[in-house]
């Protein structure tokens, strides 16, 4: 088998005493798409921000493409442009219009030039439906077309894995079909990707492996399908009935 | 009453003088605003920091100019400064020193707010997207913090303005100076001059002060319309 | 520095100590009293006062205390009206101190949220009552921060009593540095005095903030 494109070995992280994550290992491979699924308070969130240095950790290794990543202020910086990363409040820049939100990061912090990103900017927002909304500000945008944006900037960077943190958690259920939609488009682009979120039917449609997480660490690491038809372990199984799936 | 003495203030050079005495006011008060406001934001932005050393000074600044008086720290200025540095300053640049400094510490508290009022949500996305601790400023913080600041800023510039007849005590001859030479030269003929002379004193600054207030008070009832609707 | 300067010094500066706290608590008082009368005739719109009210605000708020004494002192003599200094310096303090308080109190009251006045209503209170049970113990809570922020402020404005020569604390700093050259002592002194009577009160005034949110909100 090829080399994981992110290995993640014995990762360990406390807030002062409490011990949120203990003795994380997993790999995800190029075109993977990775579903992180857990209760509420089981620390899927806190570890998918692990990821890309939103949370500092205090034991174990983290590798990106071969490379073991220095826990450090510049190696994040670097890390960040190849990792894009969505949230659940989408944090548009309420600054900016939709499209300097996506031409931000690509012109400051890869430094290309306006006039390429530009357009690529454009043709990212006509390919989700979003093209008259470019001149737009973030407020004038519903939740949906917010967090389709959200994605579309992330992208713009040309990361090589995505990171999704609940992204539908805050959308009103109407909205949230579009954003599920546009994910699904991207794992069939192969795009690797770790995607915590409670839409079990979506997991299971996208997913090629999930982690199940019990109180910090992981206690299932399985096949997506294996996982929905005959989870693993009582504690999954107790977690697909509170869903009722 | 008729003649009783506003006629005066318009004899001779009286009324130019006035005038001179005025500029001086707002020459003291535009650079005042300039460099206190340019020294608050670096300073607000500082006090975001988590370095504890540097926060413990920073306050401690803070704190020393909230809470002295402005007319001691004025004197401070003006008897110890020129005797610990061997320096030879003008009244006008002792004002523009201390009132600069008073200036930039209550606007490093405005900037703070404001700074510290945008989510962290904002912060940890523009980290996602990469940009480093100057981009999160320049492109996320400061574009969203500055039309937060704004109204506080402008209350501020109404109270350099305010703070600029403090002048008058180190010998610049600001308006209230001029105005008051003018009466100490002309009251003894004419009682009522000193009325004359303190009421368009009052005028002016009212003058100066009420337009800003008022275009504070708007932006700040949009500001707080436009977040809660 | 000298030390025997300083306590030489120390009985003049005692009067002038206990003169500034006088002063500035007759002037805080009258502040809070015209502060709360203007803000009533704000908050319930009573007619001729409400507009008198504003324009007393807009007047007081965009002008320095020192023209204010100037204007008090020196120019209305000229109007036939003759006051002390000392009387001058706390007239001149209470109408600046009072639009600034009737503004804590103002924004204490519009902090009130709608939902709070209708349910009130909906319960079927009285304006009487909601006045008393509602609006003023959530108002006066509300603007604890900003009536406290005033009386530093008010403490603080006294300094500029000695244009007209009441022998407060910077007063008399710079009479006796103009009588002995003596700055570095004297200016110790002055800040000192405002030191002892503003850090504590600034502590305690906080200290009073929390009290009082906690005893009306419970947080």
């Amino acid at each position: 088998m090829a080399e994981a494109l992110l290995s993640v070995r014995h990762l360990e992280k406390a807030y002062q005493k409490n011990v949120i994550l203990t003795d994380i290992n997993f790999d995800v491979h190029k075109g993977e798409v990775v579903a992180l699924l857990g209760r509420s308070g089981s620390g899927k969130s806190t570890l998918i921000r692990t990821l890309n240095g939103l949370e500092p950790f205090q034991k174990g290794e983290l590798r990106f493409a071969g490379e073991v990543v220095q826990p450090k202020a510049a190696t994040w910086l670097q890390l960040r442009q190849k990792i894009g990363m969505v949230f659940q409040s989408y944090d548009l820049f309420p600054n900016l219009t939709v499209l300097d939100n996506i031409c931000l990061a690509p012109t400051k912090v890869a430094k290309r030039a306006r006039a390429e990103v530009e357009p690529e900017a454009q043709s990212l927002l006509a390919s989700v439906g979003l093209a008259e909304f470019a001149d737009r500000y973030p407020r004038q945008l519903s939740g949906g077309q917010k967090q389709r944006v959200a994605i579309v900037r992330a992208l713009a960077m040309h990361p090589e894995m995505m990171l999704f943190d609940e992204v539908t958690a805050s959308l009103d259920p109407e909205m949230v079909r579009g954003v599920l939609d546009m994910m699904v488009d991207l794992a069939k682009q192969d795009m690797t990707m770790i995607v915590v979120t409670h839409e079990m039917n979506f997991a299971r449609q996208v997913a090629d492996r999930v982690l199940f997480l019990d109180d910090g660490t992981i206690t299932a690491d399985t096949p997506a399908e294996a996982f929905f038809t005959a989870p693993p372990t009582a504690s999954a199984k107790e977690f697909l009935a509170s869903m009722n799936f | 009453m008729a003649h009783s003495g506003i006629d005066i203030l318009f004899q001779g050079q009286n009324f130019h003088r006035f005038l001179q005495g005025f500029g001086v006011t707002l020459r003291v008060a535009v650079i005042t605003l300039l460099i206190g406001g340019v020294l608050g934001i670096v300073l607000g932005a500082l006090r975001t920091l988590h370095n504890r050393p540097l926060q413990v000074i920073l306050r401690l600044y803070l704190e020393i100019f909230r809470i002295v008086p402005t007319v001691v720290l004025l004197f401070v200025v003006y008897y110890i400064v020129p005797q610990l540095f061997h320096l030879d300053m003008s009244g006008e640049l002792v004002a523009i020193v201390t009132f600069a400094l008073w200036t930039g510490a209550e606007m490093s508290d405005i900037v703070r707010g404001a700074l510290i009022a945008v989510p962290q949500h904002q912060v940890e996305s523009a980290q996602a997207l990469g940009l480093n601790r100057l981009q999160q400023l320049r492109y996320v913080l400061l574009p969203q913090a500055l039309p937060v600041a704004l109204p506080g800023t402008i209350n501020l510039a109404t109270r350099i303005i305010k703070t600029t007849s403090l002048l008058l005590m180190i010998s610049v001859m600001d308006i209230v100076n001029v105005g008051q030479t003018l009466v100490e030269a002309n009251s003894h003929q004419h009682p009522a001059f000193a009325f004359w002379v303190y009421g368009i004193m009052f005028i002016m600054y009212y003058i100066l002060c009420a337009p800003l207030s008022w275009w504070a008070k708007r932006i700040e009832k949009q500001r707080l319309e436009r977040s809660n609707g | 520095m000298d030390w025997t300067v300083i306590a030489q010094s120390l009985p003049q500066f005692t009067a002038a100590f206990w003169l500034t706290l006088k002063l500035s608590a007759i002037g805080i008082l009258g502040s809070l009293v015209v502060g709360a009368l203007v803000s009533l005739a704000q908050y319930f719109r009573l007619p001729g006062l409400r507009q008198l009210a504003m324009v007393y605000i807009e007047i007081s708020r965009n002008t320095p205390l020192l023209v204010q004494l100037f204007f008090i002192y020196y120019g209305l003599p000229g109007l036939g009206l003759k006051l002390s200094a000392t009387v001058s310096g706390v007239f001149g303090l209470i109408f600046l101190g009072g639009s600034y308080m009737a503004e804590a109190f103002t924004s204490g009251y519009n902090a009130i949220s709608k939902g709070q006045l209708e349910s009130g209503r909906a319960l079927g209170l009285t304006n009487r009552q909601l006045a008393r049970y509602v609006v003023v113990p959530q108002g006066l809570a509300a603007s604890v921060p900003a009536l406290a922020a005033n009386v530093i402020f008010l403490i603080k404005e006294t300094s500029i009593f000695t244009v007209i020569a009441i022998p407060e604390l910077t007063n008399t700093a710079l009479d006796l540095i103009g009588l002995y050259y003596r700055s570095n002592e004297y200016l110790f002194v002055l800040v000192v005095a405002y030191a002892i009577i503003l850090i504590p009160l600034s502590v305690g005034l906080t200290w009073l903030e929390r009290r009082v949110r906690y005893g009306t909100f419970g947080n």
